[in-house]
């Protein structure tokens, strides 16, 4: 096989009433099937997809927010959320829901996947990248 | 197009996935593999239960690996691994299993 990528999708929009985070979240299963590099970057209003108790039935659409923990068995354990972007909103980590993986190299141990990272650390993670795909 | 389970019809797009989820029962699970020519085993209900399990928490069917895992788990690994997943699902755990699952065709399976 070819050699590894880093790729980073980056979340910028709430997660209903555009369809941008339901898309982006597509891509990054079909794309987790390559066995790149991959890790989500949260930041704007991208922040709320993360939040905890969504509840969607007043306006009809499928609440996806539960499918983002499932993105660690698909090995995609690099959730980077900007600090800032949460402060601006009024959200604190306390607000994301917990979205765990299983660690393979280290005997299976749980572990967080959501990290907070300041606006200039979000910039030295994209700066990182070989690929960087914005939503 | 449509399955008849005892009289009442239960829709589903042409390649056989069911367009609302919550038509799904266990009697249509038994119509729909008859339809895919699986004889349904112990071993094909627990396949059959884990997918509907694990997409009513994550709103997803788990990767194939996730899948084999838990089988792995539950009924040993003569019956948890890839060969054997192919043998009670010739044309693939995922495609074949979900559909008969009353789920969504997986993401990214073409």
């Amino acid at each position: 096989m070819s050699e590894t990528k880093k790729f980073l999708y980056v979340n910028r929009k709430a997660p209903y009433g555009t369809i941008y985070a339901l898309e982006a979240l597509e891509v990054v299963l079909i794309g987790a099937a390559f066995e790149q590099d991959v890790s989500l970057a949260f930041l704007d209003d991208g922040v709320f997809q993360l939040t905890k108790g969504q509840n969607t039935n007043g306006i009809g659409i499928k609440n996806f927010s539960p499918t983002f923990r499932a993105l660690g068995d698909f090995e995609v354990t690099k959730l980077f959320v900007e600090k800032e972007s949460l402060e601006e909103r009024g959200l604190t980590a306390d607000d994301l829901q917990e979205i765990m993986y299983e660690d393979e190299d280290d005997d299976w141990e749980e572990k967080p996947s959501i990290k907070l990272v300041s606006r200039a650390e979000m910039a030295d993670v994209m700066a990182d990248q070989d690929v960087v795909l914005s939503f | 197009m449509a399955y008849d389970v005892n009289g009442t019809t239960v829709e589903h797009d042409e390649e056989g996935y069911i367009t609302t989820l919550s038509d799904w029962t266990k009697e249509l699970a038994g119509v729909i593999a008859t339809a895919e020519e699986i004889d349904m085993n112990e071993e094909h209900w627990a396949v059959v239960n884990f997918l509907r399990e694990y997409y009513e928490e994550y709103q997803i069917a788990p990767a194939v690996r996730v899948l084999i895992k838990s089988i792995k788990k539950s009924m040993g690994p003569e019956i948890g691994n890839n060969k054997y997943m192919y043998e009670l699902f010739p044309y693939g755990p995922a495609k074949q299993a979900c559909k008969i699952a009353g789920l969504p065709k997986p993401t990214g399976c073409v």
